[in-house]
C-alpha cells in the first residue's frame, strides 16, 4: 500500500525573478501561499503538477509541498515552506516585506 | 597584480555574449529549463530557495579597488546592496534577475572578472592563503601558480565534465591559512636543495564523507606542476566514480584504490604526459610572475602606531587581533572583520566595499583579499598609517575587532538562502556572537574558531571547527550536531561528534556550557580551547553539553 497522501499546494520559483509562487484554483500563479489550492486528492495534485510543468516560461522547479487549511487559506506544514512564503531571516528582504 | 591578457578579455568577454544569447533563447522558449540550467550552472547561476543567486569567483582571495567597487556597483545596482563572501573566496549576490545577469556578467569582465567554473563539475576557483605575498612566514608568492592553475583549468576540453567537482588549494608557507588538507588538491610549496617545488596532497575533503588528504608526492619540482596536476585530474577523470553522486569526488577514488595505487597511477599517467609538455607553461608562468611583483614597501618609522597603541585602548584592542605580521618591515596585515556581532558573517554593504577600495587605494597598495574565513584583508599597510585606516574602518562599521576569537564565525547561507540547506546557519551564528559579547567573555576565552554548516554538504567547514555545527532536518524540526576538535591548519584534524543533536534555541546554550566548561578547566590564559580539548580529550566537553546524562550514569 502506498504511503498515505499528505494535502499538498503546487509550488515553483518565477522564471524572471526567482520569486516562491503557489498555483492558485484557477491556475494562475500567487506569491501568497494562503492563495493556492490545497489538493487533497492524489490524482488532481499530480496532475496539476503536470500541468504546472509544461509551463516552463512562467515557472522553475515545480513541487508539490505538503501543507494545511489554515484560517486564511493553505499553510506549510515542514519549517523549509514556512521560511519560502517569508524570506531570510537575517534581512527585511523578500516576501516579508511586502504586503498580503 | 596579474591583469587580463587580450587572450582573457577576448574569452570572458566571448562568455559572456554567449550566456546573453542562451537567456535570451531561454526566455524566448527556444531553451527548456533543462538544457538551460547547465548552461547558467556553468555561469555561475544557481536558483535558491528565494531568488536566482550568482556566484563571481575571485580567483586566489585577490581584487583590486576597480574590482571591489565594481562588486558594490553590482550590489547596487542589481541586487539588495550587499554581497556575500564565501568560504571559497567567491562572492555571491543573492537576488539577481535572470534578465539582468547578462548585464551583471558585462560589469564583470568591464573589470577583469567572471562567474565561469564557480559551479559544475570542473575544476573550481582556485584558492590562496589570503596572507599571500605579504605574510612574514611565507616560502614564496603562491599567487602566480595559483593563476596558472586557473588559465590552465579554465575552459580545459578534457575537464568539463569530471565524476564531481574539483577543489584545489595552494599556500606558500608552513601554517597553512588555506585548508589545503581539505581539497581535492592541495599544494604546499616547499624547498628542497635550494629548488623550489610543491609538496601534493590528494583527496581532502569535508561533505558527507570527511576526510584529510593524502600526500602524494612528496616533492614535485616547480616545473612539473602542470603535468602532474593533468596526471592527477586525468586518473580522476578516468577511474572517480560516475554511478553514485555520494562516492564521486577524488577522496573515495583514494580510498577504494588506496594511497600506493593511485600514487602509482597517477605517477604512470605522468610518466606518459611529461614529454610532451615543452616548457611553454613555465614562460607563461614567469610572466605571471612578473605581474605579481611586490609592490615598493615605504622605509619610513612607525611612532605614530605605538604612540596610537598607548593612547588609545580601542585601537590597541582591534591592533592585537586583526593584525599579522607582514613580511616587510614596519607593514602589518591588516584583517577587516566582516562579522559585528550580530551581523551576518561574510556579509558586506555596497557602501562598505567601497569604503575597503578607497582604503586600499589609499593606504595598501591597491590590493584586497577575501580569506575563507569570511572576513576583508588589506595585505600591505605601513603601520604609520593605521591609526588612519582604523578611524576610517570604524566609521564605516569595519573596525570589530574580533579576527580569530569566538564572533570571528564562519557559517554558510544555510536555509536562509540556499535549497540545498537543511537547517539555517545564519541566526546561530549571529546568536553566538551576540550571546558572548553580552557576557564580555569573548578576549577572555582567546582564539577559538566556530564553524557552522547548514547541511551536510559542510560549506561552512564544520569538520575542522574547533566546535564544529552541523545543521540537520530531524523529523521536520531543525537540529544541530557539534562536533569538536576539527583543525584546518597544518595540524589538519576531523572534529569528533560530541553525541545526540540540540535543537534550534539549545544550540547556544550548548555552545555556553562548552566554553564554561573549558575555562575552568584550562591549565593557564595561555591554553586555547583545541590545545585543552586535545589535553583533556572529548569527556569533560561531553559532560558539559550532556548534563542530565551525566547525571543518569552516576546513579
Amino acid at each position: 500500500m502506498s504511503r498515505r497522501f499528505t494535502p499538498s499546494v503546487v509550488t515553483a520559483n518565477a522564471l524572471l525573478s526567482g520569486e516562491v509562487v503557489y498555483q492558485t484554483a484557477t491556475g494562475e500563479w500567487s506569491a501568497h501561499h494562503h492563495e493556492a489550492l490545497l489538493h487533497t486528492d492524489p490524482e488532481a495534485a499530480q496532475a496539476a503538477l503536470e500541468r504546472a510543468q509544461t509551463q516552463g516560461l512562467v515557472v522553475v522547479g515545480a513541487y508539490l509541498a505538503e501543507a494545511r487549511m489554515g484560517k486564511t487559506g493553505p499553510e506549510p506544514l515542514h519549517f523549509r515552506e514556512v521560511f519560502r512564503t517569508r524570506g531570510p531571516s537575517n534581512y527585511a528582504h523578500g516576501k516579508q516585506t511586502e504586503p498580503c | 597584480m596579474y591583469r587580463y591578457t587580450e587572450f582573457d578579455e577576448a574569452f570572458v568577454r566571448s562568455r559572456t555574449a554567449q550566456f546573453r544569447a542562451q537567456v535570451e533563447r531561454r526566455l524566448s522558449g527556444a531553451l527548456t529549463e533543462e538544457e538551460f540550467r547547465p548552461l547558467r550552472l556553468m555561469n555561475g547561476l544557481y536558483l535558491q530557495l528565494h531568488a536566482y543567486m550568482l556566484r563571481v569567483a575571485i580567483p586566489y582571495g585577490t581584487l583590486n579597488s576597480a574590482q571591489m567597487r565594481q562588486l558594490a556597483l553590482i550590489a547596487a545596482r542589481w541586487d539588495k546592496g550587499y554581497g556575500h563572501f564565501t568560504t571559497r573566496q567567491n562572492i555571491q549576490f543573492n537576488w539577481p534577475k535572470l534578465g539582468d545577469v547578462p548585464d551583471i556578467l558585462d560589469a564583470l569582465a568591464d573589470v577583469g572578472m567572471h562567474a565561469i567554473q564557480t559551479s559544475g563539475n570542473c575544476v573550481r576557483n582556485v584558492t590562496a592563503d589570503h596572507f599571500a605575498g605579504a605574510a612574514a612566514d611565507e616560502i614564496a608568492d603562491p599567487r602566480p601558480v595559483a593563476e596558472l592553475l586557473r588559465q590552465w583549468s579554465t575552459d580545459h576540453p578534457e575537464f568539463q565534465f569530471l565524476p564531481r567537482k574539483f577543489k584545489v588549494a595552494i599556500t606558500g608557507s608552513p601554517n597553512d591559512r588555506a585548508v589545503t588538507r581539505a581539497h581535492d588538491i592541495g599544494l604546499r610549496m616547499v624547498e628542497q636543495d635550494g629548488a623550489p617545488g610543491f609538496e601534493v596532497i590528494v583527496g581532502g575533503g569535508l561533505g558527507r564523507t570527511p576526510m584529510l588528504g593524502r600526500v602524494v608526492r612528496e616533492f614535485l619540482p616547480k616545473a612539473d606542476l602542470l603535468p602532474y596536476i593533468e596526471a592527477i585530474l586525468s586518473v580522476y577523470n578516468s577511474f572517480g566514480r560516475r554511478d553514485n553522486k555520494y562516492k564521486a569526488r577524488i577522496k573515495i577514488t583514494l580510498h577504494e584504490l588506496g594511497l600506493e595505487e593511485l600514487r602509482a597511477r597517477i605517477e604512470a599517467r605522468f610518466a606518459e604526459i611529461r614529454p610532451e609538455w615543452s616548457g611553454a607553461d613555465q614562460a607563461v608562468l614567469a610572466q605571471i610572475e612578473a605581474a605579481f611583483a611586490p609592490p615598493a614597501f615605504r622605509d619610513a618609522p612607525v611612532d605614530a602606531y605605538e604612540a596610537a597603541r598607548q593612547r588609545d585602548p580601542v585601537f590597541r584592542a582591534w591592533a592585537d587581533t586583526n593584525l599579522a605580521a607582514h613580511r616587510a618591515p614596519g607593514h602589518a596585515i591588516v584583517t577587516v572583520s566582516l562579522k559585528a556581532h550580530g551581523a551576518t558573517p561574510g556579509d558586506a554593504t555596497a557602501d562598505q566595499m567601497r569604503v575597503l577600495a578607497d582604503l586600499a587605494e589609499r593606504f595598501g597598495h591597491d590590493e584586497l583579499r577575501i580569506s575563507h574565513e569570511q572576513n576583508v584583508i588589506l595585505p600591505h599597510v605601513h603601520k604609520s598609517d593605521l591609526p588612519a585606516l582604523h578611524a576610517a574602518l570604524k566609521a564605516a562599521g569595519l573596525a570589530t575587532a574580533n579576527v580569530g576569537l569566538i564572533s570571528d564565525i564562519i557559517a554558510c547561507p544555510g536555509m536562509d538562502y540556499c535549497a540545498l540547506a537543511t537547517a539555517r546557519s545564519i541566526p546561530v551564528a549571529q546568536q553566538i556572537a551576540e550571546r558572548f559579547d553580552a557576557l564580555d567573555l569573548e578576549h577572555a576565552i582567546g582564539p577559538l574558531k566556530i564553524k557552522i554548516s547548514g547541511c551536510i554538504n559542510a560549506c561552512g567547514h564544520h569538520h575542522v571547527g574547533h566546535i564544529g555545527i552541523l545543521g540537520l532536518d530531524k523529523a521536520g524540526v531543525e537540529n544541530y550536531q557539534i562536533t569538536l576538535g576539527g583543525d584546518g591548519t597544518e595540524t589538519a584534524a576531523i572534529g569528533e561528534r560530541a553525541g545526540p543533536g540540540f535543537a534550534y534555541d539549545e544550540i547556544v546554550p550548548a555552545v555556553e556550557r562548552l566554553i564554561r566548561a573549558y575555562l575552568e578547566q584550562r591549565e593557564s590564559l595561555a591554553e586555547s580551547f583545541l590545545q585543552a580539548y586535545r589535553r583533556l580529550g572529548v569527556a569533560p566537553f561531553k559532560a558539559a553539553l550532556y548534563p542530565q546524562e551525566d547525571k543518569a550514569h552516576a546513579a
